[in-house]
């Protein structure tokens, strides 16, 4: 209890110390806040982008044509066995004629077709997967055994650009964890600079508090606390910092998307993104400061 | 509660500070510590705080061999030693009260205890009336009488003193030597380093006088020179 107190004491104490020095107190902040800010807002970005790629995805469909021989007949049996496959969603069966309408409506041959006394169209299936995509391996097993079906001729998924998109995104997410990783170095030293100066400031009173019987722990506590206060306060400007950026350019994002027709819209960061966002930076702050801490403590001894 | 058992002590890339030095000084004993500049009584000190550690010979605090106790372990020798030393001043950036009350702070000591021993302490030194004035308004002599309740406000077995009259008018360094002379009425052990022969003679207490780091002559009753 009087060590919980004690503990307590010092958490305040060493807030108190850096509300005395708003200035200084608040560059370090600030510079936390900045270094984080950067990398959250990358993340948050492409991981919406992900979600935009999803969603088309999963809008993805496939074509299957089926031999010329094949009937309407036939082709429904088929129709019928395929949506008993748990990965289809859907099946939709676009006959001969349907599917001449269809192209001479889009395709302005309209008059050359007049000339055609017979249909060379196909029926058509489209298929509309059932596959979460975060697993792209099973649309490709989906289309291979579409492929081998007796009736179908050629089926076809125009997933190539999906493929990119997510090898683009893959590239940036590994960068994100680059760029984090250094930013968060640089975390780590601006704090532990901080609290080496810190320490130097408050060299009289190491060596009184030595001098009387202090133990190293003691010692340490206010220090890394300190560490721990510009963390937290790091973290919490950075999160309010990444939120009001995507609060600016949400707007502009959404009348863009408008223009594509999609409902897409940009989500800042989550509350639960901010708190682990809060967390690692209250981990590096304290960090920082172990680190100076161990390296410059013991440089002080009574003389 | 001394015992150095012939100790020397070497500074690096230095003569020899302290030669063959054995002493002991009895429990609940007072003495002073004279010798010239130079002669090595800072560092004999300073050994016993364990600020310094010697280059031969044994030290032992109340039975306790000092050579045997690791680094992390000095803070709770430390609590036992009341020390005044010239180049230790009090902290500026707070009160009177809080410089007094720091070994309990460090030792974890609850607050009404912790009051009730400040204020104990800075009356005794006389001090109790500033208790909130900032150590920069006192005088000399008053910031030389914080520092000694600070010293002994944990009530430590042992006072150690480095020139504690320094800087003081000796009307002042008296005062603060019968301070000395009281709490070692009460049971401290106390040894005081001063060149003060003047104050030294008037007080009547046994001294051992060092000269080029050695035991020149020692008026304490149970020595026995090697
Ligand atoms: N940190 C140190 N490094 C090197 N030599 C020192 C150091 N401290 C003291 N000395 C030397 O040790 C000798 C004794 O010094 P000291 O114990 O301070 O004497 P006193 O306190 O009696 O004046 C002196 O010659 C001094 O120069
Ligand atoms: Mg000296």
């Amino acid at each position: 209890m009087a060590w919980l107190l004690n503990h307590l004491q010092v958490t305040l104490a060493s807030l108190g110390r850096l509300y005395r020095q708003p200035i200084a107190t608040l560059m370090t902040v600030a510079v936390i806040a900045i270094a984080l800010t950067l990398p959250i807002s990358l993340y948050v970005a492409i991981n919406n982008l992900s979600q935009l790629s999803a969603h088309w995805d999963s809008s993805t469909q496939i074509s299957a044509f089926l031999y010329p021989q094949v009937n309407k007949q036939q082709a429904q049996i088929l129709v019928g066995r395929l949506r008993l496959n748990k990965d289809i969603r859907s099946v939709k069966l676009i006959d001969k004629q349907t599917g001449l309408a269809e192209f001479k409506k889009t395709s302005g041959f309209n008059d050359a077709l007049k000339f055609l006394n017979t249909n060379p169209l196909p029926i058509v299936l489209v298929i509309q997967p059932d596959i979460d995509s975060a697993q792209p391996l099973k649309t490709t097993q989906l289309l291979q055994h579409l492929q081998n079906e007796n009736q179908i001729e050629l089926a076809q998924l125009d997933i190539q650009w999906v493929k990119r998109l997510f090898a683009l995104l893959e590239i940036a997410n590994r960068s994100i964890w680059v760029l984090g990783s250094l930013l968060a170095l640089a975390v780590l030293l601006i704090v532990g600079n901080t609290i080496r100066l810190d320490i130097q400031n408050r060299r009289a009173e190491i060596e009184v508090a030595k001098l009387i019987g202090a133990s190293d722990a003691f010692i340490r506590r206010p220090f890394l606390y300190a560490g721990l206060w510009y963390g937290l306060l790091g973290g919490l400007l950075a999160g309010l910092l990444s939120s009001f950026s995507f609060m600016l350019i949400a707007p502009p994002v959404h009348r863009l998307t408008l223009l594509y027709h999609s409902s897409f819209q940009l989500s800042g960061p989550s509350l639960s993104q901010i708190l682990i966002l809060i967390s690692i930076s209250c981990l590096l702050g304290l960090g920082g400061s172990w680190l100076a801490v161990s390296r410059h403590l013991k440089d002080i001894e009574p003389v | 509660m001394i015992h150095f058992d012939n100790v020397s002590k070497r500074y690096a890339g230095s003569h020899d500070a302290l030669k063959r030095i054995n002493l002991r000084l009895p429990k609940g004993q007072m003495a002073f510590l004279t010798g010239h500049s130079g002669a090595g009584k800072s560092t004999l000190l300073k050994l016993i705080a364990i600020i310094e550690r010697p280059t031969r010979g044994r030290i032992y605090l109340d039975g306790v061999n000092l050579n045997n106790i690791r680094n992390r372990h000095i803070p709770y020798i430390r609590r036992n030693i009341g020390i005044i030393f010239q180049n230790h001043h009090l902290l500026y950036d707070r009160p009177v009260f809080d410089n007094v009350a720091m070994p309990l702070v460090i030792q974890g000591y609850r607050h009404k205890e912790i009051q009730k021993r400040v204020r104990a302490a800075l009356n005794q030194v006389g001090l109790l009336h500033k208790e909130k004035a900032a150590p920069i308004t006192l005088s000399g002599g008053e910031q030389q009488r914080v520092g000694i309740a600070r010293a002994i406000v944990h009530k430590p077995a042992l006072l150690l003193a480095d020139e504690p009259t320094g800087n003081l008018d000796p009307d002042l360094s008296r005062d603060v030597m019968q301070l000395f002379a009281r709490f070692n009425q009460v049971g401290t052990s106390v040894l005081i380093a001063s060149h003060n022969l003047d104050l030294i003679r008037a007080m009547g207490t046994p001294v051992i006088s060092l000269q080029d780091g050695k035991v020149s002559n020692n008026t304490l009753p149970y020595y026995h020179p090697a």
